[in-house]
């Protein structure tokens, strides 16, 4: 049976857990002078991005390397993309190179599960277009749930452009799954059309929401895919969804702020708040490593994928 | 011991109907006691005193039989020795033949496994499998100046050059058979059964 990561829909609680409990686990591996495993010696890994990523890219590599697969690394740019190839045909050349894992991020929604159908190894969507991106969801669910235990009727709040943010809907699928309950926040233009059947509460009024948090999630505001006026002004914006140091203080005492990264620093979140001890924006990139450590680990370590979704022919 | 799994005629696992089917306790709690007791005084003689001893139980039951012989040290010998835990799912041989496993905890004691003697602690030992694994683990986690290996019981049908420095029982068994320990921390008694094979 072959089994993908596409959708943070795709894990059911315990498949959930059993990744966080699995990464607990692996985040050891971190202090340790000899930061590898044998696992998955032989096995091939290929990192598919079409897309720019610093993080997200280095981190899989990260993962994978530490697990003692072999990675291959493509990014688009200076690859035969650049000459007209299409997805399919990249697709059956890292075929026939025996891939077992493909990590891919592209810029099309649903590429990921076009892939899925053309490859016979497990295909891990690492954020694809304004769709998903479900090890951030993990990650990040990691993070908190070390911070804070267990996320069973925990207020999560997630602000900024939820429109474009793939991480923004992983993480509500996520987070609903394990019990938390969310909230996004948002002018009225950045959220998609039938934000209303996603399992969160929405609010336009993040002064409101800030005091009854145990997270809050700040996304950034994606000007490249800002193709018209979702808000008049840059200040504008900043000044009723950002988070700067007098809105931190009116969180709970024990609640920490968040950031996807890369981070627009006075637009979405304040240089003060982002270096504060209440951040965990560094801790992210630590945990992102074991978490898709896990996930590489459950998909491709033992004989048929612990974990994730098949996916119709 | 007669047991019906062991009779010839009998295909694998058809014999449990009409023979006694149920596992027979070949060890009861006051001997694991007097084992762990035992082993204890080994490993003091071996290591004269166990100054530098670490031990480290092998997920999940060999866990909880170090804790209990580094109590045993502990009262024989009047200073406290370091243990821990080891998980070895990430270096088995046999990860490919199944799907992936939930993962157990690797705990060292703070100073580590560095130039200390490292007794490897498991409940049953078998192919020697398992210890390899945990060979290689502890190639990871440091250097130990040496490293030794006790087993509550010895089953016997190793796979591989592996031998236990101290066994609680030698039980000579069938390859149709199959040994379970029991503890009162993992399942609420102390026992070691031997039964037919192919029942949970």
């Amino acid at each position: 049976m072959k089994r993908h990561l596409i959708s943070a829909a795709d894990l059911s609680r315990d498949d959930a857990l059993l990744v966080l409990d699995t990464a607990e686990e692996l985040a050891q591996i971190a202090g340790r002078s000899i930061k590898k495993l044998p696992t998955l010696r032989g096995r091939t890994v290929v990192n598919l991005f079409f897309e720019d990523s610093t993080r997200t890219r280095i981190s899989f590599e990260a993962a994978a390397k530490r697990l003692s697969a072999d990675v291959i690394n493509f990014s688009a740019k200076g690859s035969s993309v650049s000459k007209g190839e299409s997805l399919k045909d990249t697709a059956l050349t890292l075929e026939a190179m025996g891939a077992d894992g493909v990590v891919i991020r592209h810029g099309a929604s649903g590429a990921p599960y076009r892939l899925a159908n053309w490859v016979r190894g497990s295909v891990v969507n690492a954020g694809d277009g304004t769709h998903e991106h479900p090890t951030q969801a993990l990650l990040d669910a990691f993070t908190m749930r070390r911070r804070l235990g267990d996320l069973e009727g925990r207020k999560i709040t997630i602000v900024g452009d939820v429109l474009h943010s793939r991480v923004a809907r992983s993480n509500v699928l996520l987070l609903d799954t394990l019990g938390a309950d969310v909230t996004l926040v948002a002018p009225p233009t950045l959220f998609p059309v039938a934000v209303d059947t996603w399992p969160c509460q929405v609010s336009y009024d993040l002064d409101a929401v800030l005091p009854k948090s145990d997270v809050v999630m700040m996304l950034r505001v994606q000007q490249e895919r800002m193709n018209a006026a979702y808000f008049p002004t840059v200040r504008e914006y900043s000044r009723r969804y950002g988070l700067d140091a007098a809105r931190m203080a009116a969180l709970p005492e024990h609640a920490i702020v968040m950031h996807p990264g890369p981070m627009n620093r006075g637009v979405e979140i304040a240089a003060e708040v982002a270096d504060s001890a209440r951040s965990t924006i560094v801790e992210q990139v630590a945990n992102g490593v074991s978490a898709r450590m896990a996930v590489l680990y459950l998909l491709l370590g033992g004989s048929e994928p612990a974990i994730g979704t098949e996916v119709s022919q | 011991m007669v047991n019906a799994a062991l009779r010839p005629e009998d295909p694998a696992g058809a014999g449990v109907a009409d023979g006694d089917p149920r596992p027979k306790a070949v060890l009861e709690g006051p001997d694991i006691r007097r084992a762990l007791t035992r082993i204890a005084h080994e490993i003091l003689e071996r290591t004269k005193g166990g100054r530098d001893v670490v031990l480290l139980g092998i997920q999940t039951r060999g866990v909880t039989l170090a804790e209990r012989l580094a109590g045993a040290l502990r009262e024989v010998e009047g200073h406290p020795v370091p243990w821990g835990s080891l998980d070895v799912t990430m270096y088995r041989d046999d990860l490919r033949m199944k799907p992936a496993r939930a993962l157990g905890r690797t705990e060292l004691p703070a100073d580590g496994v560095d130039g200390r003697v490292v007794v490897l602690v498991d409940d049953v030992l078998f192919s020697g499998r398992t210890v390899r694994a945990a060979l290689d683990a502890l190639n990871d986690l440091g250097r130990p100046r040496a490293v030794q290996l006790a087993v509550l019981v010895d089953r016997g049908h190793r796979e591989l050059p592996i031998r236990a420095d101290y066994v609680g029982k030698n039980l000579p068994t069938s390859m149709r058979e199959t040994v379970k320990v029991l503890l009162a921390e993992n399942d609420g008694r102390d026992a070691v059964l031997l039964g037919p094979k192919g029942e949970k």
